[in-house]
């Protein structure tokens, strides 16, 4: 365990330092191949920024980067307790990184709850960072440590390689000749820890500084005090005489190309615009604000010079049907929520089935039932998206896996909705929409123009048949407006060809074939299925969809490189499935399917395929950890 | 899309659809298609720039009648179609079709936003007081103790005054017409069609199954001058065939007698554009059966103009394309900050 004293003639060098540009590098760095660092603090300290800030600053580096920011629902809970934690985790490495990390090998924490919170994330021996002054007596109640002991000094923490630092006061004395007030001194704790973390790992402050200007441009003391506390923390690393080693993580060996950073809600937000840019049409968002789902609203309400309207409605009923309306006017109608909203949306979305036009819904799952678990991630609205309708009303359900998936899924989804005319579900979550990933993005002729299945006007007086399909079921796409197409649809069960209100028994039936065979067409358009890894037959087969993805993936190549004959199949389709799906469950003597839930998946597989499919079922709102997988890979491979 | 808009109309437009009209024999929504057929024709409107949409109800099949683009949706969510319609296609002739209950109950919430945005649409609220495709179930607007078959012992519940609501909820445009009384409705139906904004009519529609001479004291040649009050611009508040006026004192309506004491001049002179005015005239919803009521009013009672909803959303489209340039999904893509793995 080690103890760090501030000494008065750190606190004077740092002092002067702070002024300065970049101190001179005199410590040993040692090499790392891998990173995990989860920021800790109260909900109002700052945390998410100072794990974006780095994030960015070693995704600019060149590491490969996964991250999990994972926060309190309460906007600012109680301070110093359990429930207002914040927490912010980074994953990164100079080699592929597929997961936020399992376990961490740094821990910063502001307050004692944070670490009381998240100790059990740290691996044995692993680095604490710990601000003091968060543990005084009122903070160690407040998290629950008995007796008010505090564990920076009653030894338990002897397996850790402990830190302890007066972040409050060092970041107070290198503010102390500005004149801002002590409350705003300590909003910029923060960005003392940042430059600490900045020199820790051999990082420059330089992207954070641009950072900073940017957002403080306007307030020049608050900016010279963030600039300055920033500083100063890069320098107490720099001078500190407990801190003897710095890191380094070398940059990835990344794909050649250029990259951003891109988080899964945005990654949701530019594939529908990228969709309806495709398909030159404008986009219509309507929406009602709900976590975790928000982000794609307030993204797209940024970009309204590509045509795109948002429109924040009374409630979530009113946000699907706005869409309805605008897609009927000819536009691409979206809307998203997560769980308790889609619920609201169900009778809406029958109706744009009946309708058969084009609606992109996007469930950015949470933890459930009901208000469940709203910052918490979860897949279980599968079986809501699959068959949570009144009637027969199959709706296409696809789900993106990461990130950067949320750009291609939400892509996609916008090209099956008009070119066939239908409403397609867009599953994410919770842990993909709010974590992050360096993203190679593509360039706007490399995506297929999408083709609405438009109608020219006509004059002849010929009649028109609304619903009378192509090849594919497919039926047209005829806007208000146009000369001679005049027609009327409605939820009401309708005759074929003219879509004219019908009660005919044998009429039913056949309609309701006729729009479940235009959906299961779709799956004629998937490419072949393809493994994400491992052999084509043999013992094991795991299949995943959703956020699982990175933790699978992990687990599978990790074990292959065991030689354990594992191969990892990652469903984007969920419904109709990709038709290679059967075969290829059939090539495997066992089947493990993870999910965030009781097992919707593996009962679907069960029913389609006959195949006796086996669950690692996690339902505590968190991510799978890879170790959980591989375990579960192993029993059942010696099962 | 192609849109052709060269078709010249040949002597009248005929409005009616091909579909078999399916209405209980003797329905008041006969008089109210036929005279919104006629406003239609004498507007002049191309059949494909109209668009009718309706939520659930009789009223609500509508759409089906009419040779233009309609959609027959689910219950109560009209008024959010349409916000989302209009918001992408502002140039269509939009008309909503709707019920006490689909608009006041069910779909109560939809109806308040729509007005308060000023959405530009035509909303004809039929008002049946009763649910009749239900088959007969208070709505809410039955008077409070109405015997119905889900009310055996009378209704509990308090009544909405429709137009009072969308008052409240800042209507730009305010009315109220009856089946019985076609010329006044083509009138008012013209006046809403002629609004910019959200035009809300209540029409009072007799169910003769269901509700049966609900509106009779109103449409009854016998009662109806003593309990009808037919207000026009400019003009003053009479009715009981001009023996009696109303006039406005201490912020108050009062009911005057037209003869030696007052005469016409003393009476309120209806003013479409005065706020406080409107308000006095849409709480004018006494039970005619009391003493001193006052009589209904039917006509146009408010009109202002407040930009529509999306007259404004389509400008910050125009000002962001204006401001940042047409969207380059080549920009956005890419995003502020880049970095190059060589």
């Amino acid at each position: 365990m080690m103890q760090v004293l501030f000494s008065f003639k750190a606190e004077r060098t740092f002092a002067m330092r702070s002024r300065m540009e970049t101190p001179t590098r005199n410590k040993p760095v040692e090499a790392r191949q891998n990173v995990v660092i989860l920021f800790a603090g109260d909900s109002g300290d700052g945390i998410q920024l100072t794990g974006s800030q780095f994030t960015d600053t070693n995704a600019l580096f060149g590491n490969d980067v996964s991250t999990f920011p994972n926060y309190p629902a309460e906007i600012r809970a109680p301070q110093g307790t359990l429930a207002g934690v914040s927490g912010y985790q980074l994953h990164f490495g100079s080699v592929e990184i597929f997961t936020p990390g399992d376990q961490c090998d740094v821990l910063v924490v502001m307050n004692a709850a944070a670490l009381k919170a998240n100790l059990s994330k740290l691996k044995p021996g692993g680095t604490i960072i710990a601000n003091t002054d968060g543990f005084d007596k009122k903070n160690l109640r407040l998290a629950g440590y008995i007796d008010e002991a505090d564990p920076l000094t009653d030894g338990s923490l002897v397996n850790f390689l402990l830190h302890s630092v007066d972040i409050t006061k060092l970041t107070r004395t290198a503010l102390e000749d500005t004149t801002l007030g002590m409350k705003e001194k300590d909003r910029c704790k923060n960005m003392f820890v940042l430059g600490f973390i900045n020199w820790m790992y051999s990082r420059e402050n330089a992207l954070t500084e641009a950072f900073l200007d940017r957002k403080f441009g306007k307030k020049p003391e608050v900016l010279e005090a963030n600039r300055r506390a920033l500083v100063a923390g890069y320098n107490y690393g720099e001078t500190s005489e407990t801190f003897t080693m710095r890191f380094e993580v070398k940059a990835a060996p990344m794909p050649k190309g250029t990259y951003r950073s891109i988080t899964g809600n945005q990654g949701t937000a530019l594939g529908l615009i990228a969709g309806a840019q495709k398909a030159k049409l404008d986009l219509f968002y309507g929406s009602y604000p709900i976590t975790p789902a928000s982000e794609i609203l307030h993204e797209l309400s940024k970009h309204k010079n590509f045509g795109v309207i948002t429109f924040q409605a009374e409630d979530e009923i009113a946000a699907i049907s706005s869409a309805i309306g605008a897609s009927y006017g000819g536009a691409i109608g979206i809307t998203a929520s997560s769980g308790p909203g889609i619920a609201l949306k169900t009778e809406a979305m029958g109706l744009a089935f009946m309708l058969e036009i084009p609606l992109v819904i996007v469930n950015v799952q949470r933890g459930g039932p009901s208000t469940g678990l709203p910052t918490r991630t979860e897949q279980a609205d599968l079986w809501q998206a699959v068959l949570g309708r009144n009637g027969e009303a199959p709706i296409p359900v696809i789900a993106a896996s990461t990130p950067i998936d949320c750009f291609d899924m939400a892509f996609e989804a916008v090209q099956l909705a008009i070119e066939h005319m239908t409403p397609v579900i867009l599953l994410t979550d919770g842990y993909i929409a709010n974590g992050s990933e360096p993203w190679r993005f593509p360039s706007s002729k490399d995506l297929p123009e999408i083709k609405p299945p438009h109608i020219q006007a006509r004059k002849n007086g010929d009649p028109f048949l609304p619903y009378l399909r192509d090849e594919r079921g497919v039926r047209p796409w005829a806007l208000p407006g146009q000369a001679g197409l005049q027609h009327r649809i409605g939820g009401i069960e309708k005759q074929d060809k003219t879509g004219n209100i019908s009660y005919d028994p044998e009429n039913h039936e056949k309609m309701v074939r006729l729009r479940a065979e235009k959906v299961a067409r779709i799956a004629d358009r998937y490419k072949p299925i393809r493994l994400d890894s491992g052999p084509t037959e043999g013992e094991l087969l795991v299949v995943g969809w959703g956020s699982t993805y990175g933790a699978i993936r992990t687990a599978a190549l990790q074990l292959q490189a065991e030689g354990m004959t594992v191969a990892h199949v990652h469903l984007r389709h969920l419904f109709p499935f990709n038709k290679g799906l059967g075969p290829l469950l059939k090539k495997y003597k066992k089947v493990l399917v993870p999910e965030m839930n009781s097992g919707q998946l593996r009962q679907m597989l069960r029913a389609e395929f006959l195949v006796d499919a086996q669950g690692l079922n996690k339902i505590q709102g968190m991510p799978f950890t890879s170790e959980e997988i591989k375990t579960a890979i192993i029993d059942l491979l010696k099962s | 899309m192609s849109t052709v808009n060269d078709i010249t109309p040949s002597e009248k437009i005929d409005f009616s659809s091909d579909q078999e009209v399916r209405w209980c024999p003797g329905c008041g929504d006969y008089s109210i298609l036929k005279q919104v057929q006629t406003v239609l024709e004498q507007s002049g409107k191309k059949k494909e720039d109209v668009v009718f949409i309706s939520g659930i109800g009789c009223s609500s099949r509508f759409p089906y009648y009419l040779d233009t683009f309609g959609l027959h949706s689910i219950h109560g969510r009209a008024p959010a179609i349409v916000s989302g319609l209009r918001s992408v296609r502002p140039e269509l002739s939009v008309w909503m079709i709707t019920g006490d209950g689909d608009a006041l109950s069910i779909g109560g919430n939809h109806i308040i936003h729509l007005l308060r945005r000023n959405v530009d649409v035509n909303v004809l609220l039929f008002n049946n007081e009763i649910y009749g495709l239900t088959k007969g179930q208070y709505s809410p607007t039955s008077p409070e103790g109405v015997v119905t078959r889900s009310t055996p012992m009378g209704s509990t519940d308090h009544r909405f005054n429709p137009l009072a609501l969308v008052k409240g909820a800042d209507g730009t445009f305010i009315a109220r017409s009856m089946d019985r009384d076609p010329k006044h409705m083509r009138e008012v139906l013209a006046r809403a069609d002629a609004h910019r904004g959200t035009s809300l009519v209540e029409i009072y529609q007799n169910c003769n199954v269901f509700n049966d001479g609900a509106f009779e004291v109103f449409t009854d040649k016998a009662s109806k001058p003593a309990n009808t009050l037919f207000v026009e611009h400019g003009k003053p508040l009479l009715f009981a065939d001009g023996t009696k006026g109303i006039c406005i004192k201490e912020m108050k309506p009062h009911i005057i007698d037209i003869g030696p004491e007052f005469s016409p001049d003393d009476c309120w002179i209806h003013d479409e554009r005065d706020n406080f005015k409107a308000s006095v005239l849409v709480r004018m919803f006494d039970d005619t059966h009391r003493e001193g009521a006052f009589p209904r009013p039917f006509g146009v009672f408010f009109v202002h103009d407040r930009p529509t909803h999306e007259t404004k959303l389509q400008a910050q489209v125009t000002k962001a394309k204006e401001v940042k340039g047409l969207g380059d999904l080549d920009a956005l893509l890419k995003g502020a900050h880049t970095w190059t793995i060589k």
